[in-house]
């Protein structure tokens, strides 16, 4: 028989769930692609222990976690932010692959910096799935849910894992950001051009309101010119989108699928993973690209991404 | 369409583009979002990862390492919309109007000046169609709601409405699909499932379904 691991949560903070890779392609059933809310740590933390790169994982907030390992010893792996890992006394920092052993307690804390951090196990996290897709969708609780202290998650097939940790490189376009690049629009002609440039122009800071619908920012007032009215439409990961008083917000991977407010701008897709790094009080800076920059910005960090899992993909092989 | 402004092509990020056939909702500018929608669905280029209809405009969701909006806006000029029937297949949905799943109904009744009966056949009555998706998952907008019995949503959000409530505001209405707040107005529960649970089908509706309500009695609700 298999050997089966399990993981017991004994403590957990609010907002950490199961996520993945996310279900795209049912924005038009009004259904978000939620999914990790830094999808490149997702990937990281999943390769450091040979999964792919989508599997399911815990996402862990600034709440934190408490685990206990039952059954069979277990190779994880952390990923996203400057969070700490505690087990027995041993402290392991984000982007680190350990072991636990049966009877083990893992802690889960944020450090230095970043807002979400990703916990990867070798092995399968049995969960429930809603439509194709273990990600949890926050407002429903659809997909495989959130942690709560006294649930039990089944890992199956759980891999012999090496005795020693291994720190993998965190590569620099994954640390700390605070420029985000959008494209402007799709509804920047709702705006006086003087306030499309104090968007561009003034530093803004990520207010208290946060979650995974989305961050409202701190900063100067964005007036909408008469667009309270405009008829609601489809609103993406990353839309730039300002309320009739003036004040923006981000939405992210839980985001609502339509919207009447303006969108003043949309961020590069892989600038998100960045601001979801942010914390509360942090700065952060608009900078404005061509479609076609912000299509180039793209591909370059997406192709970056990719080599870089190959490599770790790698390394973890000759660890 | 006899508007040059439209359609109206706007790159969006590095992933999609937004194409808008007007500024303000009309029949016309949502059938030639659904016909737009209906043509892509036919011959959709290599890279589309998703379309999403609303009341006006379609987004354009691409693979930014396969495609780019050039391309992508130059296959939707090109395309020619094939024209969608003006309702789509019609759907049925139940409603109970009876206590305790109505609990707007007489301060509806009471705001327009009808009775709770005339309510319910006004509602019975009305031609309603799916415009859009929004605010949740399975969240159908309708639109039909005859005008007696069209009102503003109420000052303040109402919490914890459960899923399955039947609720009106101006020419809308929503059966729902999840326990939410809400300001508009509940006048019945519906024991059909918008979130249908199944793999092959798992929303009722399409966008452009025209939808008909059936009465039926409480005992067909089940559970609290």
């Amino acid at each position: 028989m298999m050997a089966t691991a399990r993981l017991a949560v004994l403590a957990a903070g609010p907002h950490v769930t199961l996520q993945d890779g996310g279900r795209p392609g049912f924005l038009r059933f009004g259904v978000p692609a939620s999914g990790a809310m830094d999808r490149t740590a997702l990937a990281m933390a999943n390769v450091a222990v040979g999964n792919p790169p989508g599997a399911t994982a815990i996402e862990v907030s600034p709440g934190g976690l408490t685990l206990a390992l039952e059954g069979a010893p277990l190779r994880l792996a952390l990923a996203g932010g400057g969070f700490i890992a505690e087990v027995s006394g041993t402290k392991y920092g984000s982007d680190t692959a350990f072991s636990l052993l049966p009877g083990q307690t893992l802690t889960l804390r944020p450090g230095p910096w970043g807002s979400w951090c990703v916990l990867a196990v070798a092995g399968r996290i049995l969960a429930p799935e809603w439509l194709g897709s273990t990600a949890t969708h926050a407002a429903s609780g659809f997909g495989g849910g959130a942690l709560t202290a006294g649930r039990v998650l089944k890992i199956q097939d759980p891999r012999p894992a090496p005795a020693a940790p291994f720190r993998f490189p965190c590569p620099v376009w994954a640390r700390p950001r605070h420029v985000l690049h959008v494209t402007l629009g799709p509804q920047d002609h709702h705006f006086a051009p003087d306030t499309v440039e104090t968007l561009l122009s003034t530093p803004f800071r990520l207010s208290r309101a946060f979650d995974r619908m989305g961050l409202r920012l701190d900063g100067p007032s964005l007036p909408p010119q008469g667009a309270l009215s405009i008829p609601s439409e489809p609103v993406l990961r990353g839309s730039v989108q300002v309320s009739g008083d003036g004040v923006a917000s981000i939405l992210m991977a839980d985001h609502q699928p339509t919207g009447g407010y303006p969108k003043i701008a949309t961020l590069v897709s892989t600038d998100t993973d960045a601001l979801a790094q942010l914390r509360p009080g942090d700065a952060l800076r608009f900078v404005a690209l061509s479609p076609e920059a912000a299509l180039m910005r793209a591909r370059r960090a997406l192709a970056a991404r990719a080599a870089f899992l190959t490599r770790l993909s790698a390394m973890i092989e000759t660890v | 369409m006899t508007d040059a402004a439209f359609p109206r092509y706007t790159p969006v990020a590095d992933h999609a583009v937004l194409v808008a056939f007007g500024d303000s909702i009309t029949e016309a500018a949502h059938s030639a979002v659904l016909s737009l929608d209906a043509a892509l669905a036919e011959t959709p280029f290599s890279g589309i990862t998703e379309t999403v209809p609303a009341y006006v405009n379609l987004l354009v969701g691409f693979d930014p390492g396969v495609t780019d909006h050039a391309a992508v806006i130059a296959h939707l000029r090109a395309l020619r919309p094939r024209a969608v029937r003006q309702t789509g297949t019609e759907r049925l949905v139940d409603v109970c109007y009876d206590a305790p799943f109505a609990p707007d109904l007489s301060k509806v009744a009471a705001r327009c000046g009808l009775s709770a009966e005339d309510v319910i056949a006004a509602h019975l009555a009305g031609d309603y169609r799916v415009y859009l998706y929004g605010f949740a998952p399975g969240y159908a907008y309708l639109a039909g709601t005859p005008a007696p019995i069209r009102l503003d949503r109420k000052p303040a959000p109402v919490r914890g409405v459960p899923a399955g409530s039947v609720i009106i505001t101006g020419p809308q209405c929503i059966v729902t699909t999840l326990t939410m707040p809400t300001g508009w107005w509940v006048i019945g529960r519906s024991p059909t499932a918008i979130l249908t649970g199944e793999a092959v089908r798992p929303f009722l509706f399409d966008v452009g379904d025209s939808v008909r309500f059936r009465r039926v009695p409480a005992s067909a609700i089940r559970g609290p």
